[in-house]
This record gives structure tokens, C-alpha cells and sequence, in this order.
């Protein structure tokens, strides 16, 4: 080689090496700007769906805002898509949570459905010392880890559902107004209730709660059944159900069985009223999956359009609008953007001690009541917080029920609840 | 309680047998296990639901159109994939397999994963010995009944149902006498499909439309051909039977294990074959090896 060809090829090696140096400032300058937040959920199904709608209104409406002011300089928001699969395979969840952590590099996790994914990606998170906003599962164990061990798990927040046994105190709240109804308006002193909670973690603890406190109520217990979460087909189960006598069902179901039950329900015109937790007939489809037999099906609900706060029904809205979908609680990822945002401006800084601290004194002002966290970093529920509404579907549209003069609050709009017209029948007899 | 778990048990059982006739007889026939069967019958609930509620086809037609269209397809997949391998049954098990995934994957992708129903065909109910019946289940029973009645004429009274029986009980002996094998079994594969089409129909509106619905009723028919022994249409009702009242004696006596109904059915099924490792009606496949 002469030295022509040695100098060509040194100035070539110094014209890469000045590319790449470049490119990595470019790089850093535009990272500089950007705080990435990983969506995860899984997205082929409505429950990711919803995470991924609830964190692009919030992302979009934040950066056509100017971004996240952290000091003097302005950051925009950049959402990474991360498809957990949970609902088929849980093991497929922190897979790609760890990739999104690895290659994508988040700087914030919200999302997640599934307990069994929620918990891994838990750990996962906090091994990475990264924020981990829970929009989706309610297993409360979770938050305990916040105060057995501060240090490890202070990055987590839980913002949507309530926890697990949250929403079984609210869900037999509903239970005890249909219970009432029955009582003012046909004189049943002790309705008899059918517990149908799904054969899950989540079902096995409101089974529990719910068998010890319905006597409280003054009601009894007919029987206690355990379909499969993915039950086809449930007309066995309804025609036991009919057999023992019982006047109301109560339900945990959060999966496809849910709508199997409602629909056979509905078909077969059991004489007793369906109320308690079925997460499909928070969905706009749920009428068409149930082939117009879901009417009458009383939930638990974390949104509605009723004017929970002032934002309520302007954000209902323009969900409906862009999803073609009522939003389910999984849209929490909009109110945790906020939520993030707010504590970042508050803290004046990114330094995520400082952020965490922020976060805990968070009360934002959602559409589904004011959010903040107790001291297990998870969401309160109560009368001047989020309370959760129950919702009923009235000539196949979804109507607030719930509350209902319940600590004196009835958000306007609501209306009241509906016995199914086979039910009353049944009762007049 | 006992008329509750007599008629529950009969109406559950057509629907199973609805499904698990088309699987016997092809496999009695090619002694193929078609794993894809349950994912035609995923199929056929996708195209009635996007004939009906989406193209707004009245009912009546968009079954026959289904079942026209669930048919070709089969053929197809057999012609182009099973038949090849057919004398290689671990591949052909794969293959089927993994044709059903590939439909799964194909609905999942185009339609998503919300759950639909599939519009019914008879609506409301009606009360049979005090037990209330929907009139889906109902005419799911009486189909059944009229298919199980074609399927034995067709069997038994026409020269194709000789051919097909003559190649169920001994293939190579079939080929000698100048059948053809190959495309005895590509009819028997287009009336397999044509059945679990026509589920697709009755039984679909009675479950949930999404792309993973061929899973759980392959499990069960599954135990159901096993139990009643691999290929024969007999078995396959009487195995129907069993598994259905199994599973009703265990939500009616067993209320808070209603979500073992589908475990305790495959533990009667490992049990019979215990005792009758052919299942009840099936031929000794070690001894025809």
C-alpha cells in the first residue's frame, strides 16, 4: 500500500468515525427531548386496544400542548407499542416488556391486563428501577409489596381498576341496591342469591367475600358455582341456578364467559336478576355478542357517561369517537400520561425520587373521579375519590345506575336501575 | 333435578355430536386425525356472522353458501396438504395442527379478537319436562338427528357409501379391487368439512364467536371419538352422551366445581380407555398395525 492509498484510507476511517460520531450526538439530542413510554397490553384484543387509544389521546393532546415542561426545556411524549400476547400467553408479557426496556429503551411502563403478567412485569420493572403505572389488573397483593419493601417497589402506581378487594366491597354495594329494589318495590325480605364467580384468583376472593356477606345484607346465599373463565356454553349451570330458587346472580366473570352467560341468561329468561362484575358488558359489543340477549345485565364500571366530574362526558365522548368503543378500564393510560406529566412539572426535574414523591401527592381531576394513591401506591376508592359506577344495558344502550343516592352522591344522568320484565314477573308470583 | 340433567345432558349431546361425527368419519375412513376440523367449524362461524351481519345475507342462504365455501376449502387443504402425507400420520396430525393455527391466526388478524355471536337460526325457548330449551339447542337435536339419518343412508344404501365403508375397514384391499383410495378419502374429507360446517351453523350461536373457539370443542371431541372409539359414528353419539351427562352430573351434584365439568369428562374417558383400550366401538389399531 503507498501512502496515497494509506491517506485515502485514513481519511475515509476519519469521514466514518466523524459519521458515527455525529449520528450518536443527533441521537442524543433527539433523546434529549423525548421521555418514551411503553404501552403494553395486548393489542389483537380490546383490552390493548384500549390502553393504546387511552395513551395516544393523552400523548397527543400533551404534545400539541408544547410536551412535559421538566424545568425550562420541553419534552415530548414518544409511545412505544408493546404487544404482550397475555391474554394467550403470559409468558410472552415481560418478553416484550424486557425488549421495550433493552432496545427501545422506555423511560416508563403504563398498561397491562392479565395478574400473572402484571406481577412479572412488576419485578421486571423494578429491577430496572422504571416507573410501572398498573391500567389493568387488580390483584391487590401487588400494592402490598410497596410498604413491605419500599425501596424495591416505590416505581409502581396502580391508577385503574380498583384492587381486588375494592371491587368486591363496591360490586356487592350493587348487589345490596338490587337487593333493596327487590325489597321496596315487591316486599322480598330475604332474597335468595346465586354467587357465579369464575374460576380465578380474582373469583376465588370475591366468592369468599361475597358468601360472608350477603347474610349481612339479609339475604341468603341458593349456591355457589365456578364455571371455567372460557365457559361455552353455561345453560347446565342457569338451569341448576333456577332450580335452587334464587332471585338474584351474582357475578364475577371478566373473560368470554361472561358474555355465554348473558346471552343464555337473557334467552332463557332465568327469573333472576344478573348483577355484579362482567367486564364484557362494559363493551360497546357486548349487545351484538350477546345476540341482543345481554339487556338487563347489571356491572360494575369505571367509566360512564354521566357527569362523574366535568371532564367526564366531553372525554367519553371523543373515546367513543376514535375507538368506535365505550372505554373500559384499560383507557386508564390516558389519566396515568397526566398523572406523570403533572408530578414531572410539579418536581421541576426527571429525577425519578423526586417524580415518585410528586406522584404520591397526586389528586387529579379524571373522568371517572378524583385519582390519587394511598400509601401502597394504589388507587382510593370512596365518595370523594374514584367510586366506580354501575352500569346497566336499557334497550341496548349502557346507562348509569350506579350510584344511586349511595353517600349522597347520584352523578347527573344517572337513571334508575331496571329489573328484567321476567324477573318481575317471577317476583309478582 | 333428574329431568334438569336428562335433558341438559341430551341437548349438549347433540351439539358435541354435531361436531364429533365428521372427525370419526374421517378418520374411519383415511384414518386421518384432522386437528383442522374444529378450526372449519371457526370458519364456517365467521363466514355465516360476516354474510349475515355484515353483507346483511338473509340466514338460509349464507348456511349453504358457508357450507359450499367450508367444503372447497377442505378439499383443498387436503388435496394440496394431507394427502401427500397421508401415510405419515404424525405429519398429517402436525399439518392439521398447523392449519388450524394458520386460520386462527388469519381470523385473529382480520376480524380481531372481540367476541361476536353468531346470529341463531331459531330464536327464544321452550320448556321440556319442566327444563327450559333454547330453540337453537332444539333444532341442533333434530338436525342432528336428519344428518345422522343421511349419513347412514348414504352409507349404507348408495355405491359411494360402499366405497367408503369397503376403504374404512381395509384400504389396500379397496385399491385391489380398483377403488380409488385417494379420492374416496377427498370425499369423505368433503362431507367431514360439509359436517362440521353445518355445526358451524347450529352450534356456533350457541357459543362465542372468536378466533380461538375451534380450541376447546377439538378437546372435547377429542374425548369424545376416543371414548366412543376412533371412527366410529356410534361411538362418537354414544361417547357424546357420556361426556355431556358427565359433565351435567357435575354442575348439578357439584355446583362449586362446575369448572371441573371439563376434566372430569376426560377422566371418565382415561378410565374407559383403561378397560377398553379401543374405546367402546373402535377397532384395535395395534392388532391392524
Amino acid at each position: 500500500m503507498n501512502t496515497r492509498q494509506l491517506v485515502t484510507v485514513f481519511l475515509l476511517a476519519l469521514f466514518c468515525f466523524g459519521m458515527i460520531l455525529l449520528a450518536g450526538c443527533a441521537r442524543q439530542e433527539e433523546e434529549g427531548n423525548v421521555i418514551k413510554i411503553g404501552v403494553a397490553g395486548p393489542m389483537q384484543f380490546i383490552h390493548g386496544q384500549h390502553h393504546m387509544l387511552g395513551a395516544q389521546m393523552a400523548a397527543d393532546e400533551i404534545n400539541d400542548a408544547g410536551g412535559i415542561k421538566v424545568g425550562d426545556d420541553y419534552y415530548t411524549i414518544e409511545l412505544v407499542k408493546i404487544d404482550t400476547n397475555e391474554l394467550l400467553s403470559v409468558d410472552d408479557a415481560s418478553s416484550a416488556v424486557e425488549k421495550a426496556i433493552a432496545q427501545d429503551n422506555i423511560d416508563l411502563l403504563v398498561g397491562t391486563i392479565r395478574t400473572e403478567a402484571a406481577v412479572a412485569i412488576q419485578e421486571l420493572m423494578m429491577d430496572h428501577q422504571k416507573i410501572y403505572i398498573t391500567c389493568g389488573a387488580s390483584f391487590k397483593e401487588m400494592a402490598d409489596k410497596v410498604s413491605q419493601d419500599y425501596d424495591r417497589y416505590k416505581y409502581w402506581f396502580r391508577l385503574t381498576p380498583l384492587n381486588g378487594e375494592l371491587l368486591a366491597k363496591a360490586s356487592l354495594l350493587l348487589l345490596q341496591h338490587v337487593g333493596q329494589v327487590m325489597k321496596d318495590d315487591y316486599g322480598i325480605e330475604t332474597p335468595k342469591v346465586a354467587v357465579v364467580c369464575e374460576e380465578a384468583a380474582a373469583g376465588d376472593t370475591l366468592a369468599a367475600v361475597a358468601q360472608q356477606v350477603i347474610p349481612s345484607f339479609g339475604m341468603e346465599v341458593a349456591g355457589v358455582w365456578r364455571p371455567s373463565p372460557q365457559a361455552t356454553d353455561m345453560t347446565a349451570e342457569l338451569a341448576a341456578i333456577r332450580d335452587s330458587g334464587a332471585q338474584i346472580i351474582y357475578t364475577y366473570l371478566s373473560s368470554s364467559g361472561g358474555v355465554t352467560y348473558a346471552r343464555q341468561w337473557g334467552e332463557l329468561k332465568i327469573p333472576a336478576a344478573s348483577v355484579g362484575i362482567n367486564v364484557e358488558a362494559q363493551s360497546k359489543g357486548f349487545i351484538e355478542a350477546t345476540d341482543n340477549y345481554g339487556n338487563y345485565e347489571f356491572t360494575l364500571n369505571t367509566y360512564a357517561p354521566v357527569e362523574i366530574t366535568e371532564k367526564t362526558i366531553k372525554w367519553y365522548e371523543d373515546f367513543i369517537a376514535k375507538a368506535g368503543e365505550f372505554p373500559t378500564y384499560n383507557a386508564g393510560t390516558y389519566d396515568a400520561l397526566y398523572i406523570y406529566k403533572e408530578a414531572v412539572e410539579r418536581a421541576g426535574t426527571l429525577d425519578l425520587d423526586a417524580v415518585i414523591e410528586e406522584m404520591e401527592k397526586t389528586r387529579f381531576t379524571s373522568a371517572c373521579g378524583i385519582q390519587a394513591f394511598d400509601e401502597n401506591h394504589d388507587v382510593i376508592w370512596g365518595p370523594e375519590y374514584v367510586t366506580a359506577v354501575g352500569t346497566q344495558w336499557q334497550d341496548g344502550e349502557l346507562k348509569c345506575v350506579w350510584p344511586y343516592d349511595w353517600q349522597g352522591i347520584t352523578y347527573p344522568g344517572t337513571v334508575k336501575y331496571q329489573l328484567p320484565p321476567w324477573v318481575e314477573e317471577a317476583l309478582q308470583k | 333435578m333428574l329431568a334438569n340433567i336428562l335433558v341438559t345432558t341430551l341437548v349438549n349431546a347433540a351439539a358435541y355430536a354435531m361436531l364429533a361425527v365428521g372427525f370419526s368419519l374421517i378418520f374411519g375412513v383415511g384414518r386421518i386425525i384432522n386437528l383442522a376440523h374444529t378450526a372449519y367449524y371457526m370458519l364456517a362461524g365467521f363466514s355465516i356472522y360476516t354474510l349475515v351481519a355484515t353483507a346483511g345475507c338473509p340466514a338460509a342462504p349464507a348456511v349453504l353458501l358457508t357450507i359450499a365455501l367450508i367444503t372447497v376449502i377442505a378439499v383443498l387443504c387436503y388435496k394440496l396438504l394431507i394427502d401427500p402425507m397421508r401415510e405419515h400420520e404424525t405429519t398429517v396430525l402436525i399439518i392439521t395442527i398447523a392449519l388450524a393455527l394458520v386460520f386462527q391466526e388469519l381470523m385473529l388478524k382480520y376480524f380481531g379478537g372481540q367476541f361476536r355471536s353468531v346470529p341463531s337460526l331459531a330464536r327464544g325457548f321452550f320448556v321440556i319436562l319442566g327444563v327450559q330449551v333454547t330453540r337453537q339447542h332444539a333444532l341442533t337435536c333434530m338436525v342432528l338427528v336428519l344428518i345422522l339419518g343421511a349419513v347412514w343412508l348414504l352409507l349404507q344404501k348408495t355405491r359411494l357409501g360402499l366405497a367408503i365403508r369397503a376403504t374404512a375397514q381395509d384400504k389396500e384391499v379397496a385399491n385391489l379391487m380398483g377403488m380409488d383410495v385417494s379420492r374416496i378419502a377427498a370425499i369423505t374429507a368433503a362431507i367431514s368439512a360439509a359436517l362440521a360446517a353445518t355445526a358451524g351453523a347450529l352450534v356456533a350461536p350457541l357459543n362465542i364467536l372468536e378466533p380461538h373457539m375451534w380450541l376447546h370443542p377439538l378437546t372435547i371431541i377429542l374425548a369424545i371419538v376416543v371414548l366412543g372409539g376412533l371412527g366410529s359414528i356410534k361411538g362418537s353419539i354414544l361417547g357424546a352422551v357420556i361426556i355431556a351427562l358427565s359433565e351435567s352430573l357435575v354442575i348439578f351434584l357439584l355446583p362449586q366445581g362446575s369448572f371441573l365439568k371439563g376434566a372430569f369428562s376426560l377422566l371418565i374417558m382415561i378410565i374407559v380407555l383403561l378397560i377398553r383400550p379401543e374405546g367402546l366401538f373402535g377397532v384395535a389399531l395395534e392388532g391392524e398395525r
